[in-house]
């Protein structure tokens, strides 16, 4: 019997069509797009101007405070100018257009192939290191890896929790990786271990990468304390909270971090990010992404630099269909609609998912029947339906006692309900309002 | 003797109980300044929240505590219940310039085409932490109507035509309820003006002009304009969006003639012959250059 | 842009459930329970059954098109169920008038003066049953003895039921084997045990119910006449009897688990259920009426807004 979380669930369809293609480096563009504002946190602080000459790995903006990360260059060019770009916020937003001359390297990068597996660095010097790369969560959630390496005074981390679930639909950039960069994953997992000083490290995968896994527990030999566990197929395992519960059957409190029960939880692609950034000093300046979808003639997946327009991307994986519907930014759960294709891509996009219209329209909503669906798949225990009335009623005292603030937007209560109720919708604004209410209240 | 048990068991109940409601009575009573119920009463009992106070028993609440009425005003009575209030409780009256809610946002549907479709639920704070908007202006009325919602008073309603809300003048008590509900703070809670004339920037986009005007015909673009041609200091410009101070503005009308796009209103100023020949002209010339 | 995008806040897909293929699922668990109804009432079965949807249909037509003025959604399958469930708990020789009023009630006052599924109270189909049972207790207690393939209707030969029998005469109790196979009289319906737990699989299959609140129906009505079966086994019958005869199956199964009226949480089923199982042993040992289902389903839907916001649901990182 396979573990997975203990609460709620769903397994939508998986449609992993761009599973088992080879990463594509894509070609870099001629003019970039690169967002100060990529991760959760403070925007950084741009530190070039316009006309200055950058190179692939110069920094561009310095993290613009604790929860914040660096921003660099993924080109070598010319700045042409600091100004507003739309970007997948949806909003313009602060942004460095760098036009593209040649592809000339900082000299200290290491661009070799060989793989670097010893690392003599101290806990400090490697999180000094990662914090110098800028690395945010890769999952999308895009939060600074070195804040997570951090705990809090008094809390002790006890073992590394890797997220290799990739439970959202469609998405098959981690299991790429996982595949053809298995190695040096593997030793990006042993770096974070020595960063947060702990012996043991597991790795979860979904049951439906069999493959990934059979590769990476042949590899794991090497490496002691790694140990490469298969989860049960279950939609939102890569939620923090969530993949705690399935692994290492512990639940972190309302309001609490992971720490508290002593786990530190890194995506698959963050630790290979860490191996570049720790062993050959190479800045997040480009990542995986899936681009994928049904109407899609060659799904793909591709190494990307960040700060690409998608529509470069969208080229790539054979044009933009002529029944477009809807882009998204990410998997079909969580990711967010972009309203154009010259959005670029940013550090935490794991994914471009072109939706035929007909998938993307949706259906009309009727009356909640109360079938109790959604309290049924809600993996934090939440009653979905009852938090949407309360929102509805703008009822924020009781919102918070219901605990909204713990929803962690999954969307399986919208995915699930038969009465297409937009469940998520209300939730999310009554999130948002209850958080201020909530922070309001402490200052 | 079978009728004389139940009698006397129902009058020992019947007791029992009414000593039990005594006694919560006495334990659980609240004294209330009756003063309160006096002013509960004049008030409008709207419970709109527009003085700040959770509904008018607060409100009323709050007039009886406070030391003077400085401060304290009934947007939805006005003056008149405030001088009653002020009667009842001894106090001197405070007077607050009335005010009306305007929408600054012109971007009607010709002005603002839409390049998007927003598919979610229907609810502007919901589309607004979403994304920009349906539009290319991120700063605009998405139209969803949050402020009809929250208006307590039927003032406000969305014209279909424009795709904007409207607000009905007489009808508007200036509570600023639709000026919290709005997420893209479009709504202004403004002097009505003498004869209810008034004069503003129908705009709060801060994109850059191109971009601004790129995206919607009668935005703001920061031109600056009329912020020259004000003589009295009223009209600021930052964040390549003009304001106009209202408590500065003399209604002179020369700001609206200048700018470029329309984005100045005037509302209830009595047309005038020569401007609005001028002003045709001026259109009909913008016309054959944009052409 | 001519061909704009559609934006709108994740999730971006749909799992593809819906009402009617909820409804639809029961309605093709309820089939098993139909056929033996047919086989054993014949051309009464099909009459009641048929009026009764018919009622119901044309009922929510009128109501949703003319007093409400709403769009009609008549073939989300809420008002066929609803048919089918009233039509289920009557005798089958009931004569049509009686069953149209039942039908008007269900949906009338039952379903539509609440506003329509989703926000009534009561269950429409035990509503519309009970309803009748006050109005008309006698055409609503006189149940045709099975006849196979009986080609009568109102003129069908009447019989005691099981539990009037054990109220009244407990030697006309049939075997337990006629039970289970639905060779007695009763209700349309509730004959058949195996019928219906056929359905009940089916159900569980499709995940269109959980297990919760007909175990924990069935679980206490057994163990509370167990109790009294052990106590006094010549006053209470055996449970296995109470468990097969009456209302209790097709209740527990298919009535009690109306979406709309019972509570949302795990637990909040398993107190609900229990509840009926009380209420209804409660009725059938120590009260008047020889059935006590369709009370205590009633009584315990008035119950289900309390429960619902009494018993949440195990909340993550709770206790």
């Amino acid at each position: 019997m396979l573990k997975t979380f203990r609460i709620g669930g769903i397994h939508p369809p998986e449609n992993k069509l761009s599973s088992g293609k080879k990463i594509t480096l894509l070609p870099v563009p001629k003019q970039v797009v690169i967002p100060l504002n990529q991760h959760i946190g403070a925007p950084a602080i741009a530190v070039v101007k316009k006309g200055d000459d950058v190179k692939v790995g110069t920094l561009l903006g310095k993290a613009g405070g604790f929860v914040s990360a660096n921003i660099h260059s993924s080109v070598s060019g010319k700045v042409n100018k600091i100004d507003n770009a739309l970007d997948s916020s949806g909003y313009r937003r602060p942004a460095v257009y760098i036009d593209v001359e040649g592809d000339e390297w900082e000299e200290s990068i290491d661009r070799s192939n060989t793989i670097l597996k010893e690392c003599t660095l101290s806990s400090k010097e490697i999180i000094d290191k990662i914090t110098e790369a800028g690395i945010v969560g890769l999952g999308g959630a895009t939060f600074p890896t070195q804040v997570k390496l951090m705990p809090p005074p008094g809390n002790k981390a006890e073992i590394l929790l890797i997220n290799a679930a990739e439970c959202e639909p469609y998405l098959t950039a981690d299991h790429t990786l996982m595949l053809e960069k298995g190695e040096e994953v593997l030793i990006g997992i042993s770096i974070l271990m020595k960063a947060i000083q702990v012996n043991k490290a597991i790795v979860g995968i979904e049951n439906n990468k069999k493959d990934a896994i059979v590769h990476l527990q042949k590899l794991s030999v090497n490496f002691p304390g790694i140990e490469v566990l298969p989860l049960k197929v279950q939609y939102p395992q890569g939620g923090e909270k969530q993949l705690i519960d399935a692994i290492l059957r512990r639940q972190v409190k309302s309001g609490a971090l992971p720490i508290s029960v002593g786990a530190v939880v890194q995506n698959i692609g963050t630790s290979y990010a860490v191996y570049e950034a720790v062993q050959k000093n190479k800045p997040l300046i480009e990542r995986v992404v899936t681009v994928t979808g049904k109407a899609v003639s060659n799904p793909s997946n591709l190494s990307v630099r960040i700060g690409t327009p998608i529509s470069h991307l969208i080229e790539a994986a054979g044009g933009l269909p002529e029944d477009i519907g809807k882009i998204i930014g990410g998997g079909p759960m969580m990711g967010k609609a972009l309203i154009n294709t010259e959005i670029p891509v940013i550090k935490g996009t794991s994914g471009i998912l072109l939706m035929t219209r007909k998938e993307s329209e949706r259906k009309p909503v009727y009356n909640c029947i109360r079938c109790a669906k959604c309290v049924n798949v809600c993996p934090m225990g939440l009653q979905p339906t009852q938090l949407m009335t309360v929102t509805e009623f703008s009822n924020w005292d009781l919102a918070e006692k219901l605990h909204i603030t713990d929803c962690v937007e999954c969307g399986s209560c919208s995915y699930t309900c038969p009465s297409n109720r937009p469940l998520l919708d209300h939730i999310r604004l009554g999130k948002g309002k209850v958080l201020g209410i909530v922070r309001s209240r402490k200052t | 003797m079978v009728i004389l048990i139940a009698v006397i068991s129902l009058g020992a109940i019947g007791a029992i109980g009414a000593l039990f409601l005594y006694f919560a009575s006495k334990k659980f009573e609240v004294y209330e300044d009756p003063r309160i119920a006096q002013v509960q009463e004049i008030l409008p009992a709207a419970n709109c929240g527009g003085c700040g106070f959770p509904g008018c028993s607060g409100f009323a609440n709050a007039c009886v505590k406070a030391g003077t009425l400085e401060g304290l005003y009934c947007p939805v009575g006005g003056t008149d219940v405030m001088n009653k209030v002020a009667a009842v409780l001894g106090k001197e009256v405070a007077t607050a310039e009335p005010m009306v809610a305007v929408v600054r946002c012109n971007g009607t549907c010709e002005a603002r085409p839409k390049i998007n479709n927003y598919d979610g639920t229907a609810n502007c704070a919901m589309a607004s932490a979403l994304y920009g908007g349906n539009t290319g202006c991120s700063f605009g009325c998405l139209g969803f109507g949050d402020c009809v919602s929250a208006c307590n008073f039927d003032a406000i309603h969305i014209n279909p035509l424009t795709g904007l809300p409207e607000v009905i003048e007489d009808k508007c008590t200036a509570c600023g309820a639709c000026v919290k509900a709005c997420p893209k703070t479009i709504i202004e809670l403004r002097k009505i003006g003498p004869k209810s004339r008034r004069i503003f920037v129908s705009c709060v986009n801060k994109d850059k002009g191109g971009i601004a005007k790129k995206a919607c015909n009668s935005a703001c673009i920061g031109c600056g304009k009329c912020v020259k041609e004000c003589k009295f200091d009223a009209i600021t410009l930052e964040n390549n969006l003009a304001y106009i101070d209202y408590t500065k503005c003399r209604l002179c009308r020369k700001c609206s003639i200048v700018c470029p796009t329309g984005a100045i209103l005037e509302i209830n100023l009595p047309p005038r012959k020569e401007a609005v020949a001028e002003a045709v002209v001026k259109t009909e010339e913008n016309k054959e250059t944009t052409n | 842009m001519e061909n704009s995008l559609y934006v709108s806040p994740s999730p971006h897909i749909h799992g593809g459930d819906s009402i009617s293929k909820n409804m639809y699922g029961v309605l093709i668990a309820l089939i098993p329970a139909f056929l033996v109804s047919l086989y054993y009432f014949g051309l009464g079965a099909l009459i009641v059954t048929v009026v009764s949807v018919a009622s119901c249909l044309i009922a929510e037509y009128l109501i949703q098109k003319f007093l409400l003025q709403k769009t009609p959604t008549l073939w989300d399958g809420s008002a066929i169920l609803t048919g089918i469930l009233l039509a289920f708990n009557l005798p089958s020789n009931l004569p049509v008038w009686i069953i149209i009023i039942g039908a008007l009630v269900a949906i009338g006052i039952g379903k539509m003066s609440f506003g329509g599924l989703g926000t009534n109270i009561f269950n429409p189909a035990l509503v519309g049953r009970v309803f009748l049972l006050i109005s008309f207790p006698a055409q609503m207690t006189t149940w045709p003895v099975p006849d196979p393939l009986s080609t009568h209707y109102l003129d069908a030969e009447t019989g005691a039921t099981v539990l009037s029998a054990m109220q009244w005469d407990s030697s006309a109790i049939p075997s337990v084997k006629d039970m289970l196979l639905g060779n007695m009289g009763g209700s349309l319906g509730e004959i058949g045990a195996i019928a219906l737990l056929i359905g009940f699989a089916f159900m569980l299959w499709r995940k269109i119910i959980t297990w919760h609140i007909p175990v924990a129906i069935i679980g206490t009505v057994l163990i509370f006449t167990g109790i009294m079966h052990g106590i006094n086994p010549t006053t209470y019958v055996n449970p296995l009897i109470h468990l097969l005869s009456g209302g209790l199956l097709l209740g527990a199964i298919f009535m009690a688990t109306d979406y709309v009226t019972s509570p949302m949480s795990k637990a909040g089923m398993i107190v609900y259920g229990i509840g009926i199982g009380i209420i209804t042993t409660v009725i059938r040992l120590f009260g008047s009426y020889p059935e006590g289902m369709s009370f205590a389903i009633l009584i315990m839907n008035a119950f289900t807004p309390l429960i619902n916001s009494y018993i949440q649901p195990k909340h993550f990182g709770g206790k």
